[in-house]
């Protein structure tokens, strides 16, 4: 019971359903729509894209998405139609242009900083690690010392 | 050096909290607003349609009526509770400042917007009646009410969403009509 009821809680926002239902021509046209609906982001709650939206505007966009789809428009004309009046933002996946190339080049960039970064960091580590490594064994000055300070308990130390 | 490391984590703490001090601050100063959205359809032509007149159903408007001024554009709604708020500055704006604006009554009916004009005072040279919001969705209107700016070639120059009021007149307007005017009496700008 207390389970089921925590599941209920974790999936209720998930099923924000749309409701008003359209007919399409054929099942692509449909997988398109909600490719579409999927992918478009509302122009006035921006944090949601068209197919979670209840605002009038999403509402509008869906119908108009819908007559588009039916009336045979290339996704890319789609695409122009909706750019064209609510700008690059309503698209959740950007198109690559001047404005938009930070947002798909950062990931490549901090990835490759993030080598430099671990190179250098092991590249640092080396020359040191290779000096101490050898000097594991004390030669005969070293091992004297070392006799000189266990014996000599009493003293604090340097 | 050493030392130096050991306070990175901190300096990086303090850049984070400086970064969203500026950021918050800027919104509460209305500098900035998260939720604008520059509009798609500044520096172009205002777009083609052709739909009737609110107060009389029987003229169509087109764009071509809207060209020859620098106006404003000013979509509003009987159900939009904004819209109320800006009415009584833009019957200010249309009487004692000479502004021309127009109108598009987005998503509405004609018989509770046409009441609306007669209760209220009338700033608008005449309202484009857009009962299904496709002359809105050319636009770009994400909602109401939203004001637009055209020069007197009918390029849409700049987009405001929310109520205008007289703060907002002189800081993000004014501007604008000053600049627009200028370029209308300079040579060559007819």
């Amino acid at each position: 019971m207390k389970y089921g009821l925590i599941l209920l809680c974790l999936l209720s926002p998930l099923c924000v359903a749309v409701v008003e239902t359209y007919n399409f021509e054929n099942e692509v046209n449909r997988e398109r729509y909600h490719q579409f609906i999927d992918e478009l982001r509302c122009p006035k709650c921006q944090n949601q894209n068209l197919d979670g939206s209840n605002a009038p505007i999403a509402k509008d966009l869906r119908r108009e998405l819908h007559r588009l789809l039916e009336d045979g428009q290339t996704d890319a004309q789609i695409v122009e139609y909706m750019v064209g009046r609510y700008g690059e933002f309503v698209l959740y996946r950007p198109r690559f242009n001047a404005e938009t190339a930070v947002l798909w080049l950062a990931p490549a960039i901090f990835l490759v900083l993030g080598f430099v970064l671990i190179f250098m960091v092991f590249k640092r580590q080396k020359p040191s690690a290779s000096t101490q490594g050898n000097s594991a064994e004390l030669d005969a000055d070293e091992q004297r010392r070392l006799r000189a300070l266990l014996t000599d308990k009493d003293q604090p130390n340097a | 050096m050493q030392r130096l490391k050991l306070f990175l984590p901190l300096i990086a703490f303090v850049v984070v909290v400086l970064f969203f001090y500026i950021m918050v601050s800027r919104i509460g100063d209305g500098d900035y607003n998260p939720q604008e959205l520059p509009s798609a359809l500044v520096n172009k032509s205002f777009p083609a349609f052709s739909l009737s007149k609110l107060e009389e159903p029987s003229i169509q408007i087109e764009q071509k009526d809207l060209v020859g001024n620098i106006a404003l554009i000013n979509v509003w709604a009987t159900w939009c509770p904004s819209c109320h708020v800006e009415h009584g500055y833009l019957n200010y704006l249309a009487t004692e400042k000479g502004i021309t604006i127009y109108g598009v009554n987005y998503k509405d009916k004609a018989s509770l917007a046409q009441q609306w004009l007669a209760e209220k005072g009338n700033p608008y040279r005449f309202n484009i009646f857009d009962p299904q919001g496709r002359l809105g969705l050319d636009m770009g209107v994400t909602g109401a009410p939203e004001t637009y700016v055209i020069d007197h070639r009918g390029f849409v120059r700049m987009r405001f969403q929310g109520p205008i009021d007289e703060t907002i007149w002189q800081e993000k307007f004014q501007p604008m009509m000053d600049q627009l005017r200028a370029e209308q009496k300079a040579p060559g700008g007819a």
